[in-house]
């Protein structure tokens, strides 16, 4: 037992990139490496210091720096527990526990990796890691021109850009951008809103594509427990026995076939 | 010093076990709990089939607590005998089984399934809010807690805890009913129902609209209605609602509850139990108390 708990990481860097987006580098003591184990498309659990915000948050991995004993992630404030987490500094610790879920799988052959949003994060360490033996594309989809993260990938992959209001890239969404750059893909990688991965999903099917996707769903015990983070299954789960997968210790990251989104 | 309470005939090494529905059957926390540590394990609540449960989101954080709105999801009977009372069983503590159903045809299925089981408890789930059919509609009135109490002692072979809701009038009404009824004890509280409002989508924070608040927010109302259950009947008393700490769970001990049930907790601390366990250790080692026993009830 206890090869998992909750551990104390020391805060080296907070950084705002834009509007609400947040960059955070936590480093463990070498005791508690959890850098060691984690991959691409994890999440960590982040605990408020708060008594009055109980529940873990849960964030993706967005780099991995596993001999530093680090782990960077970059979130978005969407309400009290992640503007608890924007305020802190160098120096400041938070209780975190991770990592958790599974991550993606890295296929041979070309590879497309479509961010929505905050989605965008977790494809940052894909990149990298495919980069070393794969060609790869990256798509990134933004709502107007407050980009972030898009400079960090170019060391790793071409970029393409989709915004909604046409300011930056494609005008539009990230299928548009891949169909307006004729991007080919053995493999498509995607993390973002459902509708987005809806379309993902959709594209991957009709051109006969492999495609892994990254759910998020509000989680209470991030292990697998509470079955509060569903998502629908095409087939009956094995652990549920129902249609149900859980999204924070099945996936986050699922074959798109085996998830239904909806649809 | 002894931890160790009889609680209706079955010996529990410690009076804390795990809030049905927070915990499993135990395999997701093996890796941050011995589980060989609790008094005893209460599983998630199980059916006569599979349930698929409610739509997410199912999960929303409170001030001081959250709202579930799971919908009793479970694997069905068939399952969890084959593999969670086995798995379970690797380790020296107590199973108490959570049983749920739509009608009492259903829940006395379970019972019966579980009469040829190992296990050493049953805890009668009448005070779900989250499902439309079963749960805490038989919860709510003391004719039907009687009765559906009375149902399945008839089958049952194993001390059946009667889990009351706190979404009633009277709460030492529904006590008495189940004392009526022959159950061997009583359990509470479940969640209090509520509601969130996502006032930027201008929605319900859950899709069921409604949930079930648990968390230290309700924790004086759930140590006042165990202490009003306890002094109502003569079984005892599975005092829950908001424990974190052990200071949290000797207030129950002491209202009268003989034993302990962490839920919420676990999410926002994995080793909750553990720590609930060592601090009620510390807290009678500190106070000359040679057997937790004589803290039970000793407010009145």
């Amino acid at each position: 037992m206890a090869d998992l708990k909750k551990c104390s990481a020391h805060i080296t860097s907070q950084v705002c990139l834009e509007t609400d987006i947040y960059s955070m580098w936590l480093k463990f003591n070498e005791d508690e490496n959890i850098a060691l184990n984690a991959v691409p498309g994890q999440f960590i659990s982040l605990y408020s210091k708060a008594g009055n915000r109980l529940l873990p948050r849960p964030i993706s991995i967005c780099e991995i720096n596993a001999s530093e004993c680090m782990l960077r992630i970059v979130y978005r404030v969407v309400g009290s527990g992640t503007n608890e987490f924007s305020k802190l500094l160098p120096g400041d610790t938070i209780n975190i526990m991770g990592p958790l879920g599974n991550g993606f799988t890295l296929n041979k052959g070309k590879a497309v990796l479509v961010g929505g949003g905050i989605g965008i994060p977790p494809m940052l360490e894909l990149a990298k890691r495919l980069s070393e033996d794969c060609g790869v594309s990256v798509v990134l989809g933004y709502r107007d021109n407050r980009l972030f993260l898009k400079e960090e990938f170019e060391p790793y992959a071409d970029v393409y850009v989709s915004t909604e209001d046409g300011s930056v890239g494609t005008k539009g969404n990230v299928i548009d951008a891949i169909k307006e750059n004729k991007l080919d893909a053995d493999t498509i990688y995607a993390c973002g809103p459902i509708p987005m991965l809806r379309g993902v999903k959709d594209y991957a099917k009709e051109n006969e594509i492999k495609a892994q996707i990254s759910l998020e769903e509000k989680m209470a015990c991030g292990i697998g427990a509470c079955l509060g983070c569903v998502c629908k299954s095409k087939d009956k789960d094995l652990h549920s026995n129902v249609n149900n997968k859980r999204v924070c210790k099945d996936g986050p990251v699922f074959d798109a076939e085996d998830v239904r989104l909806g649809d | 010093m002894n931890l160790s309470v009889d609680f209706a005939g079955v010996r529990m090494k410690n009076p804390v076990t795990t809030a049905s529905g927070t915990f499993g059957s135990g395999a997701e926390y093996k890796d941050f709990v011995d589980l060989n540590r609790l008094g005893a394990v209460t599983t998630k609540g199980v059916a006569s089939v599979p349930w698929e449960g409610n739509p997410t989101p199912r999960i929303c954080e409170t001030y001081g607590g959250m709202l579930n709105a799971i919908g009793l999801q479970n694997p069905g009977i068939d399952l969890f005998v084959e593999r969670d009372i086995p798995f379970l069983k690797q380790y020296d503590t107590n199973i108490i089984v959570n049983v749920c159903g739509r009608t009492q045809e259903e829940y006395i299925e379970v019972v019966e399934r579980l009469a040829e089981q190992n296990v050493d408890m049953l805890e009668i789930n009448i005070s779900c809010p989250n499902v439309e059919a079963g749960g805490i509609a038989f919860g709510q009135k003391p004719k039907l807690v009687e009765e559906i109490t009375g149902n399945i002692k008839k089958h049952a072979k194993q001390p059946v805890i009667m889990k009351l809701s706190p979404n009633v009038t009277d709460i030492a009404e529904m006590a008495k009913a189940a004392e009526a009824g022959g159950a061997d004890a009583i359990s509470l509280i479940n969640t209090l129902t509520g509601m969130k409002i996502d006032i930027n989508r201008r929605t319900f924070a859950l899709a069921n609209k409604t949930g079930g608040m648990s968390g230290p927010a309700v924790k004086p109302v759930a140590v006042r209605m165990v202490y009003q259950a306890a002094h109502a009947v003569n079984i005892p008393v599975l005092g829950m609602g908001g424990i974190m700490t052990a200071e949290d769970a000797l207030e129950f001990i002491m209202a009268g509850a003989s034993m302990v049930a962490v839920g919420t907790a676990n999410f926002n601390n994995p080793n909750a139990t553990m720590d609930v366990i060592e601090g009620i250790a510390d807290f009678m080692k500190g106070n000359g108390v040679e057997d937790i026993n004589e803290l039970v009830g000793c407010v009145s």
